[in-house]
């Protein structure tokens, strides 16, 4: 009789700490489970490390007083030519292509994750609105982004920046120009966060408990932000996770074709732009690290993303 | 007859019209790294602008293979005793595209439109010149001084079609900060021996051989296609696959390249223009600068501090890999023969930054420089170098760097000299001295007189001036010289200018063409045979 007792298992303690509650959950197992995204998530912590750690690098590529003529077009460390400290060689201008990739990667990062927030804010507050008010308002805004879905998201990104930079004029400064890029990269990515999000709040708002909160009086605004948001941010981080690579994709793009960051303050696709003239030459290094760098980040990310997608979709577990 | 021996009959008519035509037209397909934005022949003067217009229109006179004057529109002239009166046969039977006769009218019309507001140009024709018509076939002009090389630019200033201009409000020049087109910078009509057939600024132009031109044409071509193709590497494989058959510039790092390539070579050679620096030496304050109530290149110790700070034997070795010859002067030395006389101040970043102090900037200071990056050969890459060497000096360059129709049109004159440091390329028009000390040296204080129009930052000498115009009328050679050197030293020691080097040209051509190639880098392809 004993031995039958001690045999119902003891319900499991519900772990306390906010840590603890996530090693316990779903996604830490799915992630566990899967290599392939281990390895994505080490990538992109490296390279996110190597973006914030940029300072330490031999050499700062915005500084022009840093740079040498004579050190221009030197190949990687590892070929006869090389010399140190440049570990994977120098452009023409005798930029540190190791250092100007690190400093790179915080720009095409900061521009992603600031251009992911800007259109997430947006598309999310336009969503809410669309979806919770409903009828002219939600007609508007729908119709809006329809229009705006017509269109390849880097010809938006194009036209916003054109638009900007000839209404700004003169010369622009690396930090105006970055803005620019966030704004323009933002403006064309909030339609899928806009159309997810008023999706959700549809289904939402019709449950018991906004019914409640309606009734009790709450203004709408707090419904929808304290409320109804909460429940639908799921998709969102899904959205955001693809878009940060897309965005990071977009900004390597406008500055490949040269409306992005200038040669002086070079981005990872800036980089990229200026290894084009040596293609033919022979000074395949110029070209061949950036290029590296920005798919690996974009894959790993990619990856994440994907993996994130099935983890929170219940219809896959 | 059945519907289907219908079809084969009409089938096999246009198999049979198809093996009529004659022989395969022959096209010509050229890339330039820079489009052509306006086909208006008064908008801007640069080399490879009125090279590529230099197909559809003509002047009085051209200039040969080797640079010579040679008789055009005007079959020949003739200069009075006293050398203010000079007078022009004007060819007959000469027609425009549209089929409207060549006259006086459109010669006489032509020296009033580039006189006009608007016009790059104005500098052709003396401003107080005076313009006769004789008859349908003679003009006279009239100077209010002599001018010994009056019609030696004569070969870029193109003649316009009075009644075309007249019918299509085309009658003023389009200035080149214009912002939207006119009719004349969409449309050509030249009395050439191409026509334009259809342009598409930024995608392509099309010429067209004219049939009926007045000269034995030297080519074989039946059309000509331009494309402006900016990135170097697809500038180089669209030659080496075939696709175009002649690219102006090779890049220098390519050059190799195109020489070991089974289908294409480069044809290389010392060219006229000099590439320089210039500095606002004019306003009391500068417009990209944050140096606030004065003007720190009034001072010349800075304009000194920026020539000794900048390495050009080290930008000749790695920016021109050795395909430039640094200068001292504002022009070539083929130009002028006591160019050697001159040395550059030796490179002296230590001496720089004491000058920099010593004229009160012992932090430095900020500036905007103005590049352009299709321009001539890797213009950006030249005013990235600068810009670093100048941070050595303590000073913060901010550069913009644009594509040249931008560029040109706010630096020049119609975009009010809207700059305060830029770089420039310039060859005389009339491949003398004169030019340079009256177009790019002069002063431009007089509104109502051309000189100075290209002194972007107008350095100012009335001395210099002075003997700039005892130099135009000087016929002894020896006796011009020494004034010109006399001249070119005033500018030398004032450091009004930074001359940077002669670049070399670097033709891309294709082995299935044959050209000639022009000392003063244009791409004249009226010379040209494609097999």
């Amino acid at each position: 009789m004993a031995e039958a007792i001690q045999a119902a298992p003891a319900p499991q303690a519900q772990p306390t700490t906010w840590a603890g509650r996530f090693l316990d959950s779903d996604i830490w197992a799915s992630f566990k489970r899967s290599k392939l995204t281990m390895v994505a998530a080490f990538v992109t912590f490296l390279f996110m490390a190597a973006a914030v750690l940029a300072g330490l690098a031999p050499q700062d590529p915005f500084d022009p007083a840093q740079l040498d003529l004579l050190n221009s077009r030197l190949p990687p460390l590892w070929d006869a030519e090389g010399q140190a400290p440049f570990l994977l060689g120098t452009d023409e201008q005798g930029r540190d292509i190791f250092s100007a990739i690190l400093y790179g990667l915080r720009i095409s990062l900061a521009v992603g994750f600031l251009g992911v927030a800007f259109s997430a804010t947006l598309g999310i507050a336009l969503g809410l609105i669309a979806g919770y008010v409903g009828g002219t308002t939600d007609a508007i805004i729908m119709r809006v982004a329809d229009v705006q879905l017509t269109f390849p998201a880097i010809l938006i990104a194009l036209l916003v920046d054109g638009v900007v930079k000839s209404v700004l004029g003169g010369q622009l400064d690396g930090m105006t120009t970055l803005s620019v890029l966030v704004f323009s990269i933002g403006l064309s990515f909030w339609v899928q966060y806009a159309r997810t999000v008023r999706g959700s709040v549809m289904v939402e708002k019709n449950k018991d408990y906004i019914a409640a909160a309606k009734l009790i009086g709450l203004p709408a605004p707090v419904i929808m932000f304290r409320h109804v948001l909460p429940n639908v941010l799921g998709p969102v981080l899904v959205i955001a996770t693809i878009n940060l690579a897309l965005a990071i994709i977009t900004e390597a793009t406008l500055s490949f074709l040269g409306t992005g960051m200038p040669e002086t303050m070079p981005s990872l696709g800036t980089l990229i732009r200026i290894g084009n003239n040596y293609l033919f030459s022979g000074e395949w290094w110029i070209i061949a690290f950036p290029g590296v760098a920005l798919a690996l980040l974009v894959l790993a990310i990619n990856l994440l993303g994907d993996w994130l997608r099935d983890a929170l979709n219940p219809k896959l577990r | 007859m059945t519907i289907r021996s219908k079809f084969l009959v009409a089938a096999v008519a246009t198999l049979m019209a198809g093996v009529a035509v004659p022989a395969m037209a022959v096209t010509l397909r050229y890339a330039n790294q820079g489009d052509l934005k306006s086909l208006d022949p008064y908008t801007v003067n640069e080399t490879t602008t009125n090279a590529h217009l230099g197909h559809v229109y003509e002047g009085l006179t051209r200039r040969g293979k080797d640079l010579s004057i040679q008789p055009s529109l005007a079959e020949r002239w003739e200069i009075s005793e006293d050398g203010l009166s000079w007078r022009f046969f004007l060819r007959k039977g000469v027609k425009f595209h549209n089929g409207n006769p060549f006259t006086a009218d459109d010669v006489i019309f032509s020296a009033e439109r580039v006189r006009a507001q608007g016009s790059n140009f104005q500098t052709r024709v003396p401003t107080n010149s005076e313009w006769v018509k004789v008859d349908d076939y003679t003009v006279d002009v009239k100077l209010k001084s002599p001018n010994p090389i009056l019609n030696s630019q004569w070969d870029t200033w193109y003649i316009l079609d009075k009644e075309w201009a007249e019918a299509n409000n085309a009658v003023s020049p389009t200035p080149a900060a214009a912002t939207t087109p006119s009719y004349a910078s969409l449309n050509a009509n030249g009395t050439g021996p191409f026509k334009i057939e259809s342009h598409q600024p930024g995608v392509k132009t099309v010429f067209k051989a004219n049939k009926e031109w007045w000269d034995k044409a030297e080519h074989n071509l039946d059309e000509i296609v331009f494309t402006p193709i900016g990135s170097d590497a697809t500038r180089v494989a669209a030659l080496l696959s075939g696709e175009v058959d002649v690219i102006e510039p090779v890049p220098l790092q390519d050059i190799q390249r195109v020489n070991s390539s089974a289908n294409a070579k480069v044809l290389s050679g010392p060219e006229l223009r000099t590439i320089f620096l210039g500095m606002d030496q004019t306003r009391d304050e500068l417009l990209f600068s944050n140096v606030k109530g004065k003007n720190p290149f009034k001072d010349k110790r800075v304009r000194e501090a920026f020539y000794k700070a900048i390495d050009i034997e080290t930008i000749k070795s790695r920016v021109m890999r050795g395909m430039s010859t640094p200068s001292a002067l504002m022009i070539a030395p083929d130009l002028f023969t006591y160019s050697k006389d001159f040395v550059r101040p030796k490179y002296d970043i230590e001496g720089a930054k004491k000058l920099l102090a010593d004229a009160g900037y012992p932090n430095g200071f900020e500036i905007g420089m103005d590049c352009p990056n299709d321009r001539y050969v890797n213009d950006e890459a030249i005013c990235q170098a600068v810009v670093s060497m100048l941070a050595r000096a303590g000073v913060k360059v901010n550069l913009m760097a644009q594509p040249k129709a931008q560029y040109f049109g706010k630096v020049l004159k119609s975009g009010n000299y809207n700059t305060s440091f830029y770089l420039l390329g310039w060859t005389p028009g009339t491949f003398d001295s004169h030019n340079v000390l009256h177009d790019i040296e002069g002063c431009r204080d007089n509104p109502q007189s051309s000189r100075g129009e290209s002194n972007l930052g107008n350095f100012c000498n009335k001395k210099h001036d002075e003997l700039t115009d005892k130099i135009l009328v000087e016929s002894n050679k020896e006796k011009r010289d020494q004034m010109i050197k006399e001249a070119f030293q005033i500018t030398f020691d004032e450091y009004g200018y930074i001359p940077l080097h002669q670049q070399a040209l670097a033709w891309g051509v294709s082995n299935k063409v044959k050209l000639s190639q022009r000392a003063d880098n244009s791409v004249l392809l009226y010379w040209a045979t494609k097999e």
